[in-house]
């Protein structure tokens, strides 16, 4: 059955959306000191000819380390942390195209047949010269096993599930991932729909 | 332990949005995906999403004629803009966040990129708000008009007076950003990033003048309802909401 109502279209976020959407702090999603300790995810996003995008808008989402979700949906009966909302926003630096969030690494949360996902935090991506956001996951390089049976890995061909995996490049404390963001190219980044 | 609630979110309607590559906004050409998007099965992943609790945190700020703190008034043509937010269905959605960003009465935004479009700032304005949706799913901001300003897409290109909008909505998926246009703005036909969108859909994007939302020796009134993605299947509710 047809929805009754259309769709808003999308617009781009243009240049100036820093005035409202991204405050400073908005990328650290856990204080220092958090239960089972922080990460760190950076990267830059480039554009079709690898030239960094310099006014980038990303967007995460993620369960916490127990698994669960901060939503009124996910009633399961696990632990939330005081203050995690799982929500983080940052932008990529104008100079650089390098972006950053710390945060602390979600748990595993069911997939649609029942078995766990493996940990993995969903990623929007907007900017200027995009009309549409791009939605993408962050899987991580270390969890290896659950990475080969994640029902939406599986769904990417294998030789562009890479694009999707972030890579654990200092295994200290905090933990450091990189995760860049691709358009274009035999390299591109995965983006779903759903 | 109780089982989570799993909602089947109806598609993405990309045929009511642009395309991710439209040359005639240039930026787009080497910013967009080049391969399929891969389809995926909804998890509770997609289907939760920010909204709920970004709405715990934030605070309505929805008077941009006097919220810069500074006791002065903005200038320019004062305006209020209001609506719904829906789902496709028709259902309100209480408890939705939107956040606006727009420019000047003059078409200046007060961010610290550089511009060359000598037009003048307003001290009393930043141009951005917060609201949050009543149990109707209505909001309704004070503002300014903002101004058309010129971008270097091509030669004398002017944007036509617009307002920024940032909604999460209640799960993933829902995530929308636009931007709503003034009825009978002669640029708007000229303006490629209100055309990126299908023919079918623009007019979704611009407000009607609506005089009873006027207010006499005061402020004109626009309406304006922005309609996110619903769940699939749902029943139309003439009366629901
Ligand atoms: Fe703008």
């Amino acid at each position: 059955m047809k929805a009754p109502l259309g769709q808003t279209p999308s617009q781009t976020v243009g240049p100036y959306f820093t005035l409202r959407v991204y405050r400073e702090g908005d990328e650290i999603l856990v204080p220092e000191g958090f239960p089972g300790g922080r990460i760190v995810i950076e990267g830059k996003v480039l554009d079709g000819e690898r030239k960094h995008i310099e006014d980038a808008l990303l967007e995460i989402w993620q369960a916490n380390p127990a698994g669960r979700y901060r939503h009124p949906d996910d009633t399961r009966d696990l632990a939330l942390n005081d203050g995690f909302t799982g929500f983080g926003r940052t932008v990529s630096d104008f100079e650089t195209g390098e972006y950053r969030f710390v945060t602390a690494k979600p748990g595993r949360v069911p997939d649609a047949e029942g078995a766990l996902q493996a940990p993995h935090i969903s990623l929007i991506v907007q900017g200027r010269g995009m009309l549409n956001p791009v939605f993408t996951r962050i899987y991580f390089s270390d969890e290896e096993e659950a990475n080969r049976d994640d029902l939406t890995l599986r769904r990417v061909p294998a030789h562009r599930r890479d694009s999707l995996i972030a890579r654990l490049v200092d295994d200290q404390n905090p933990k450091i991932y990189r995760f860049d963001v691709l358009f274009q190219g035999e390299d591109e980044t995965v983006f779903f729909d759903f | 332990m109780s089982e989570p609630l799993i909602r089947h979110y109806g598609p993405r309607a990309y045929a009511d949005h642009p395309p991710f590559s439209y040359p005639d906004y240039r930026s787009t050409v080497k910013r967009s995906p080049t391969h399929d998007l891969i389809e995926i099965v909804q998890t509770l992943s997609e289907t939760t999403g920010p909204g709920p609790a970004w709405a715990e945190i934030s605070e309505e700020d929805s008077d941009l004629t006097t919220n810069t703190g500074t006791g002065n008034p903005a200038i320019g043509e004062r305006i209020i803009v209001t609506g719904r937010v829906l789902d496709e269905n028709g259902h309100a959605l209480p408890g939705t966040v939107l956040e606006i960003w727009q420019a000047n009465a003059s078409g200046r935004y007060a961010h610290w990129r550089e511009t060359e479009f000598p037009a003048p700032l307003d001290p009393n304005f930043v141009g951005v708000g917060q609201c949050l949706t009543d149990a109707e799913g209505g909001y309704r901001f004070t503002t300014i008009k903002p101004g058309p300003y010129p971008w270097g897409n091509h030669p004398n290109a002017w944007r036509p007076s617009h307002i920024h909008f940032s909604i999460l909505g209640p799960s993933l998926g829902t995530r929308l950003v636009t931007q709503m246009y003034f009825p009978g703005d002669p640029l708007i036909p000229l303006d490629p990033i209100f055309n990126s969108a299908p023919p079918h859909a623009r007019d979704r994007m611009i407000a009607g003048y609506d005089h009873t939302v006027t207010e006499e020796n005061w402020a004109l009134g626009y309406r304006w309802d922005i309609v996110l993605r619903g769940e699939q299947g749902t029943p139309m509710h003439g009366d629901a909401d």
